[in-house]
């Protein structure tokens, strides 16, 4: 009997190293090439010196930084200090349970598969209004704030970008909606509200434009200024893991997860996971796109953003999405 | 099944802790901190009764928002945890009392109601399995038996909401606002202004 709980232990420890690892593994190869892509958009070489083309360049960084001494300020709160870039890091990683990459391929299939996503990146923001408490520092204080407002704002219109999809969908399942997506995918149907999405994604994950929690031409590094070494390396894992995850969330609501675009015979061979990864690859390349691209926002803007335009358009769609269900009688089940 | 005990006991036993340390903690931020684990653990404890959309409720709207505004509000205010503990044996008799009311309508609702189906069933709380998810379950019932009841609360809801804005709003006089559109639509002819200067004079 003992036997049992110990296999199945064993089993659910190996399904989280086969999601975690890969996902670690990308977030060093999504630094490398954003720095790359940055640099081709700049007209430089970038990283080309470790390894072929530079690609061990993400590695040789993480080494030098986890080598260096982790320097705690003696005026900070030393456990909440500590604990912040930890639950950055968790959190970034504990959405990937329930991510589908292809049919069958998930940790935990539950029934309120977005409903957990959109909990986990909600509480994303616990690690920085942490770290930037518990730094005892201006700098860090100011991020924090900033971000606490900016995270909160985003959410309110992802939320109604996620209810429009459910309404079109009728389950909260991951696998459903992609499976819902079979006929056309959502980002066709619901274009402005892909768009919305992917933007407040952008502020969710605190990206350019909207990086103003580390605004580093006016608060130093925001709120990871007082940290250095593997506490830093930590945030910056988890920056980048989110970024992927956020990715991996609009392909799903939008891009038809692992389906291939048209169900047509070379096409629709290739397996759901390479589908599945092109497009969040898709999705990442525009997230550095648009780093490369746009200036920074300026606070006040952000907010007006948020509050003023996406707010009402986004109400205004799930209205007129949830009108025209109802009107063509087309509402799922 | 042991499983299932051993996360119940390790959920509930961290919510019943942190509680406790969200009234004993020195500073109020952890005490904040101490909320958001209890909480935390209160929705691990309803995704062992099968309710997984009240636990992910409780996360994104709980956790997620109120709790980060509570986070925002105390590490803002300049607390004077001196201040604070004075009147303490002055609230003492009265929070007392408030414990012992509690304790004994819980004492009573635990020892008289000993006949009624839900203590003496001893099969284990285990999540109901059902063909229809608990999310389409409360939406069947919500907007259809309860529906008044479920505007009433979002008439509520409203009135709170235009209450704290009307409380907050104050309309300084001589503060300057962007009109975006307008300058958005500025080019050169409405920006620049050319002038002939003379040598020695200025404008």
């Amino acid at each position: 009997m003992n036997y049992d709980i110990l296999i199945t232990g064993l089993i659910i420890v190996a399904q989280i190293l086969a999601v975690v690892v890969p996902v670690l593994i990308s977030v060093a190869f999504l630094v490398y090439a954003e720095r790359k892509v940055l640099a081709l958009i700049q007209l430089r070489r970038g990283p080309n010196i470790v390894g072929p083309f530079g690609i061990l360049q993400s590695f040789a960084d993480a080494l030098k930084l986890i080598t260096k001494e982790n320097i705690i300020p003696s005026g900070s709160n030393k456990i909440v200090f500590i604990l912040a870039p930890i639950i950055t890091m968790v959190l970034s990683l504990a959405g990937w349970a329930v991510i589908p990459f292809a049919p069958g391929w998930v940790v935990s299939d539950i029934n309120v598969g977005i409903m957990y996503l959109f909990a986990v990146s909600s509480l994303g923001v616990y690690g920085i209004i942490m770290a930037g408490w518990a730094s005892n520092s201006q700098y860090p204080f100011l991020g924090a704030l900033r971000s606490a407002a900016q995270m909160v704002s985003y959410e309110v219109s992802i939320g109604f970008v996620i209810i429009t999809v459910l309404l079109c969908v009728g389950s909260l399942n991951l696998s459903k909606i992609v499976l819902a997506q079979q006929t056309v995918w959502f980002a066709i149907p619901l274009l402005p509200m892909f768009i919305i999405f992917f933007i407040s994604a952008l502020a969710e994950t605190n990206r350019l434009p909207f990086d103003l929690p580390e605004d580093e031409s006016t608060l130093v590094a925001g709120f990871f200024t007082e940290y250095s070494s593997a506490s830093f390396v930590l945030f910056f894992l988890g920056e980048y893991a989110s970024m992927i995850l956020m990715s991996s969330m609009t392909v799903i609501l939008f891009l038809g997860g692992w389906l291939p675009p048209f169900d047509v015979y070379p096409l629709n061979v290739v397996p759901g996971v390479i589908w599945f990864t092109m497009k969040v690859i898709f999705i990442l390349f525009l997230f550095i796109w648009v780093r490369g691209t746009f200036p920074r926002y300026r606070y006040d803007q952000l907010m007006r953003l948020g509050w003023k335009v996406f707010l009402p358009f986004s109400l205004f769609w799930v209205v007129a999405t949830s009108g025209f269900l109802v009107y063509f009688d087309m509402l799922p089940n | 099944m042991v499983l299932y005990s051993l996360t119940f006991y390790l959920f509930s036993s961290v919510a019943v802790l942190s509680a406790l340390m969200v009234i004993s903690a020195k500073n109020p931020v952890h005490s904040v901190l101490f909320l958001i684990l209890s909480f935390v653990n209160a929705s691990g404890l309803f995704v062992l009764l099968g309710a997984e959309f009240l636990a992910m409720i409780l996360v994104v709207v709980y956790v997620g928002a109120v709790a980060v505004l509570f986070l925002f509000v105390v590490m803002m205010l300049d607390i004077n945890f001196v201040k604070l503990r004075e009147g303490f044996l002055q609230y003492l008799p009265f929070g007392a009392l408030l414990g012992i009311v509690l304790v004994i309508e819980l004492g009573i609702l635990f020892l008289t109601d000993r006949s009624s189906n839900i203590y003496n069933n001893q099969t284990p709380l285990q999540p109901i399995v059902n063909e229809v998810e608990n999310t389409k379950m409360i939406g069947q019932i919500l907007y259809t038996e309860y529906f008044y009841l479920f505007q009433i609360c979002g008439i509520i809801l409203l009135v709170a909401m235009i209450g704290s804005i009307t409380l907050t709003l104050r309309d300084k006089g001589g503060v300057k606002r962007q009109n975006i559109v307008s300058q958005n639509t500025v080019d050169a002819s409405t920006a620049i202004e050319k002038k002939k200067v003379k040598i020695g004079e200025g404008i």
